[in-house]
């Protein structure tokens, strides 16, 4: 189990990581997400002690790594851009790590030829790593990391110098794979879809600290604040102030509007943000205790649905909705929400 | 203008032979057909030439001296230059940048000037010796420094650790420092990751920098010549005493073949390694790879480094400076005690002829002909750095074959160039009376390939679609040329410029064998100065080196700033 305490990191005179806290448990694949910029590589590099935090600790099952360099801690990390052996070929690249640990030559053989099978080169063996294309590199930087059973797997952006269509592909060979070690693994990534995919549980860094940790559905459901739901694209963030907190009703430039909290209500006269989905959005508004009206300006079939994009008026962006019905641009369109679909955000809450 | 004759000029190899025309015809008359006439001299009986008679002895001597002083210098300069690769690679300190531009100085430095600074310091009027003589109240100097085998080898070191420390450190900060972490993480410790990933990665670029280094030291004249004495000679040297002391020009033609085919070797082998060094260089990171040193013993290393590269640097180069503003000896004739302390006087003195001599040509005079060739060797250089770039940059495979060609001069020795010059133009229509305008010749066939090399890779950098557009706008070719190439090489021209004049001006050894006594130029002035007796005599020479120091100096400092001016515009 690692556990990382109150990480502080300066870069450039300026704070990185300010107090960086978590825990990985055992068979737990852990997804880092943060925008670029955020620190997330520089975590897992002062995880795997190449670089010195300048406070704080990291532990591995109760014992502290401080005075342990990076050779020694077994963790395995694969780097954004694979840092393949360019002198070695592919085995030789794979051998590294156990060769390291002074493993036998048979047994080093046999477990390169193994982590082949696992990544389906066989064939690969005496290839130059040079002459390999980007995704077969990336597989073959994945067995050199794994191939040494390291206790803790780490992989910064490994799918990040990849196209589209093979970092969907190789995202579910990633799945299977860690699947199947049973390794604990923190995987950094700033794209949240390759999140969702991959993780049991996200931890989402931003501005120095861990802001928000959880399964991936928590995220989409409770953002802990305005900046996770803008981070996520959740839907249409409305600026408003509390006029009445049971029922929690607010004010804002498209109305007031009837709202739904996660924690206590705020209180009245406090300056709020309200999460509208465009997927909770109605068509008959009959039900719904909350009205936007609004000109269409935009319509784009999706497959089974239609994004609708409304002005109501001109200090309000654009409001997204997504409906099963076509409507006609130019048209003037109330939709409807229900309270408990709006979503009351406190501005100002930054830490968790 | 016919349409046939419009189809034909755009054929690359059309333009290419078109803009190789007269750089093939320059270099032809006067490069390789000097370099022929050394040949024929081997073969030619008319020199009474003859392998019984001629001293074999005497060349295998040579050769073996050489070699051998190229070796040990060569080894003595890795020692020092290693670890300055690896300081300037891997950290980050306080005067990293001025010791930077501290080293691209030995680049351009005429070797008169450096052998000039060593005896500024340890030579027998120099600082050192004269501080021991007052201290110690000694009669004669302490230190033998100049006329020995260490003086030669010193100077080797000052001059060639900076050529190891950029190729190698270059090499050194590309490498992807993620790879050593990657080993690291993978089970490491710092001294395996070292033997197994870091050193098998810069092998090629040592390799390449022990060899180029071996061979400026193999090819050095006149580091031997001034600081050496008379009992050492390279190869460089010999040639040079033969040819025009002891008028022995068949063995000195079988010496500068010797001498050529040994550098055509080197730059082979060196060629064929930086050839090889491109395949191995992995996609470069972001991450940054310097850091400040950590305490204790690697911070401990690290100054150690400092101190010993910045005094191996500046103490020659200040010594010089400093000596020639400061009066310490007796004059010829002067008595009694003496006047110590500051002094303009080496510098007034340079325009004055002061033995009222026919023959007598002022210091002064040397350096306005050092400056007028110099004004030939641009003009020539530039044009036909030009045509050359513009030669290469069409697509054709004739390049590929012309192209060695013109990087030829830079392996055979300005000494070769200048004994090849004699063979063949000391006689009409080129008569000795015209050997003036030789120089600049010679300065602008050694100026050449750093010129290409220069204006070459700026001028593949324009982009064909910014001509395309100005032409789609509306510009004629001339147009383009003027508003498109020719401001945006103004930089590479500026750099090329510089190259040209700085090599111009400090060139020696063809410059020894092409000048004559009532033109000589500014080194070979320095030269004939510093080996005659009198502080007057020597405070002049260390003068004019000053001031040539001071001209290089500045040149550099301007290259380096276009250079890093201009990678942040991009």
């Amino acid at each position: 189990m690692l556990t990382v305490e109150n990480i502080k990191k300066t870069y450039e005179g300026q704070p990185l990581l300010k107090d960086v806290s978590f825990t990985i448990n055992r068979d737990e694949t852990v997804c880092l997400l943060g925008p670029s910029g955020s620190g997330k590589s520089t975590l897992l590099r002062i995880i795997a002690g190449l670089e010195e935090p300048e406070v704080g600790k990291v532990f591995w099952n109760g014992e502290d790594l401080s005075m342990i360099p990076a050779h020694m801690r077994r963790f395995g990390l694969m780097f954004q851009d694979y840092a393949l052996f360019p002198h070695r070929n592919v085995a030789e690249n794979i051998a590294f790590g156990l060769r390291m640990q002074n493993v036998p030559k048979p047994e080093i053989q046999q477990r390169v030829a193994d982590a082949l099978e696992t990544i389906k080169m066989k064939d690969f063996a005496d290839r130059k790593v040079t002459e390999l294309s980007g995704g077969e590199q990336q597989r073959v930087a994945l067995a050199r990391a794994l191939a040494p059973e390291p206790h803790l797997l780490m992989l910064d952006e490994p799918l990040g110098a990849l196209d589209r269509t093979l970092r969907e592909q190789l995202s579910r060979e990633l799945r299977r794979i860690l699947r199947k070690t049973r390794m604990p693994a923190i995987y950094v990534t700033h794209d949240q879809e390759e999140a969702y995919a991959i993780a049991d549980r996200l931890l989402l860094l931003h501005n120095g600290i861990i802001l928000q940790s959880g399964k991936p559905h928590e995220f989409h459901h409770h953002p802990r604040n305005v900046w996770v739901a803008k981070f996520f694209g959740l839907g249409n963030l409305i600026n408003g102030e509390v006029i009445s907190s049971s029922p929690l009703t607010v004010e804002t430039g498209i109305g007031v509007i009837l709202a739904n909290c996660d924690h206590d209500a705020p209180g009245i006269g406090k300056k709020v943000t309200l999460l509208f989905r465009p997927n909770q959005a109605y068509d008959d508004q009959s039900s719904c205790t909350n009205h936007i009206t609004g000109e269409i300006s935009d319509q784009v079939f999706q497959g089974e649905t239609y994004r609708i994009s409304l002005i109501i008026n001109r200090d309000i962006p654009i409001f997204n909705i997504v409906l099963a019905e076509p409507h006609k641009i130019g048209e003037q369109l109330t939709i409807g929400y229900h309270a408990e679909d709006v979503l009351c955000l406190e501005n100002g809450i930054e830490s968790a | 203008m016919s349409e046939r004759y419009q189809h034909w000029i755009k054929s690359p190899t059309v333009r290419a032979v078109l803009y190789w025309l007269i750089p093939a015809l320059f270099l032809g008359y006067f490069f390789y057909q000097p370099l022929l006439a050394l040949f024929k001299l081997l073969i030619s009986p008319e020199w009474g030439f003859n392998f019984s008679t001629l001293d074999l002895n005497k060349a295998w001597q040579t050769l073996w001296f050489t070699t051998a002083q190229a070796a040990l210098s060569t080894l003595l300069t890795m020692l020092i230059g290693l670890p300055g690769a690896w300081l300037f690679a891997r950290f980050s300190f306080k005067g990293k940048k001025a010791l930077k531009i501290l080293t691209t100085l030995p680049f351009i430095l005429p070797t008169v000037v450096v052998a000039a600074g060593f005896n500024a310091l340890l030579g027998p009027h120099g600082w050192v010796n004269l501080g021991l003589m007052t201290l110690l109240k000694l009669e004669s100097p302490p230190i033998h420094f100049l006329n020995t085998f260490g003086a030669i080898l010193i100077a080797h070191v000052f001059y060639n650790t900076t050529i190891i420390i950029r190729v190698v450190s270059n090499a050194w900060s590309q490498q992807n420092i993620r790879i050593q972490q990657a080993a690291q993480v993978l089970g490491a410790n710092p001294w395996r990751a070292f033997k197994e990933i870091t050193l098998p990665l810069l092998r090629p670029s040592i390799l390449a920098g022990t060899l180029l280094v071996f061979l400026f030291n193999f090819t050095s004249f006149g580091v031997v010549l001034m600081l050496g004495g008379p009992q050492f000679a390279t190869l460089e040297v010999e040639i040079y005493i033969q040819a025009l002391h002891l008028l022995n020009l068949p063995l000195a033609g079988v010496l500068s073949i010797i001498q050529l085919v040994c550098t055509l070797l080197i730059t082979i082998a060196h060629g064929h390694l930086t050839g090889q060094q491109k395949l191995i260089i992995s996609p470069r990171s972001q991450a940054v790879s310097v850091r400040k040193p950590r305490k204790g013993f690697e911070k401990f290393i690290v100054v150690l480094l400092i101190i010993t590269l910045f005094s191996l640097l500046i103490a020659p180069l200040a010594s010089l400076a400093l000596r020639s503003i400061v009066k310490l000896e007796a004059e010829r004739g002067e008595r009694g005690e003496i006047q110590r302390g500051l002094t303009l006087k080496y510098y007034r003195e340079l325009g004055i002829n002061r033995r009222g001599s026919l023959f007598y040509v002022p210091p002064l005079t040397a350096v306005g002909n050092s400056f007028i060739f110099a004004l030939i060797t641009i003009v020539i250089a530039l044009i036909l750095g030009v045509l050359v770039a513009y030669a290469l940059l069409q697509q054709t495979p004739i390049n590929k074959y012309l192209d060695p060609l013109l990087m030829l001069p830079l392996g055979a020795s300005a000494i070769t160039l200048g004994l090849g010059f004699i063979i063949v133009f000391n006689r009409p229509p080129i008569s000795e009376i015209n050997f003036p305008i030789l120089v600049p010749i010679a300065h602008s066939l050694i100026a050449l390939p750093f010129v290409v090399r220069t204006l070459s890779p700026a001028l593949k950098g324009i982009p064909t679609t910014i001509r395309n557009a100005a032409r789609s706008l509306g510009a004629s070719p001339m147009r383009v040329w003027m508003e498109i190439d020719l401001p945006l090489l103004s930089a590479a021209i500026i750099v090329s410029i510089i190259f040209a004049l700085t090599i111009s001006l400090g060139e020696f050894g063809a410059s020894t064998f092409l000048t004559k006594p009532s033109y000589p130029t500014l080194p070979v002035a320095i030269y004939r100065y510093i080996s005659q007796p009198g502080a007057l005599n020597y405070g002049q020479a260390l003068a004019m080196s000053t001031l040539l120091m001071l001209v290089c100096a500045g040149g550099i400092f301007v290259i380096e700033h276009i250079r890093t001016s201009n990678r942040d515009r991009l």
